[in-house]
């Protein structure tokens, strides 16, 4: 007996969270998750290092990288995964699955170290997945207004600044849909006059 | 220091579980959803299959559709062991995989229609 009705097929999507160490990411996700997140791992080995210095370790290197992840039950034939990108943005072979197929990305921002976030702007841009900017405010305190990190990292004035704090679930929530809706009005513009 | 000609095991079992293959017979994307089929049902209750094989079955049995990103994690196996076990399930018939829908083709109205559920259902939570 499955649970499942037998019309429509059970399917999912996902919004990839990133931004620097200690951003919040997990946080996020943990808010508004209806699971306890959960981290995956990945293994590379030096085949697949690219950036990596491994000239001072002889021999065969793997190296480890993990993603925690929330998962949101939007109806009950389809599930929303929320993935965090690993800490370091080093790791891009894993950023490449984590992309594929993705609805956009939320790039959190820690105003104090802004600096963190340029690298995964940078990786959207050139993939071009839809991303929007979340102003975490950690003590209810926001250091700039979303001008000033608009032109401080130098993002398209379509792209929305939003701030946020990762740990309410009703913030979090805004986040995700501010983004949907930003990607839906992409969508639909192109569809209508092609590029 | 750490003698690095020696496994620390970590590495090694996991990869021992698919017999040494790292290459799944089929490309499963992390958020890709794995339900147990009635063949798979009837699989682990006769005890067949090697013990991963039988607790992914358990694990997605029952109408509960878990996503190759869970069973890697609730299984502390790496993504791509994984991967390798539930691509050799879905070829035994054990579990059905279904693929997320595909967003590239912005003019889709299937991706539209997908991404107008997610909006509708975050603004329910």
């Amino acid at each position: 007996m499955s649970h499942r009705p037998a019309a429509g097929r059970v399917t999912s999507a996902k919004i990839v969270i990133a931004g620097g160490f200690g951003v919040g990411k997990t946080t996020l996700v943990g808010s508004v998750s209806e699971i306890t997140p959960l981290t995956t791992e990945a293994i590379m080995t030096s085949a697949g290092v690219g950036v990596d210095d491994n000239r001072q370790v002889p021999g065969k290197m793997t190296t480890t990288v993990a993603m925690d992840f929330g998962r949101i039950s939007i109806d009950r034939d389809l599930i929303l995964y929320l993935f965090g990108t690993p800490g370091q943005t080093r790791f891009w072979f894993m950023w490449d699955e984590l992309v594929r197929g993705a609805i956009g990305a939320v790039v959190m921002v820690d105003t104090r170290r802004l600096a963190d976030c340029f690298a995964a702007i940078d990786f959207f841009e050139h993939r071009r997945l839809p991303y929007l900017v979340a102003i975490n405010c950690f003590d209810g305190m926001q250091y700039h207004n979303a001008q000033d990190v608009r032109d401080a990292l130098a993002i398209s004035s379509d792209v929305p600044v939003v701030s946020c704090d990762a740990r309410n679930r009703e913030s979090t929530k805004n986040v995700l849909i501010s983004l949907v809706e930003y990607v839906l009005t992409m969508r639909r513009t192109r569809a209508v006059a092609p590029a | 220091m750490p003698e690095r000609d020696e496994p620390t095991g970590a590495l090694v079992r996991p990869y021992a579980v698919t017999r040494g293959r790292t290459r799944p017979k089929l490309e499963i994307a992390l958020e890709a959803l794995v339900e147990t089929t009635v063949r798979g049902r009837s699989g682990i209750r006769g005890g067949q299959g090697g013990s991963e094989h039988q607790y992914i079955a358990a694990m997605c049995d029952g109408g509960r559709v878990q996503s190759l990103a869970e069973i890697a994690a609730r299984m502390q196996l790496p993504l791509g062991v994984a991967r390798v076990i539930v691509a050799d399930m879905a070829s035994d018939g054990l579990v059905a995989v279904y693929e997320p829908t595909s967003l590239d083709d912005e003019t889709d109205a299937v991706g539209t229609e997908l991404l107008e559920r997610v909006l509708s259902g975050l603004r329910r939570l």
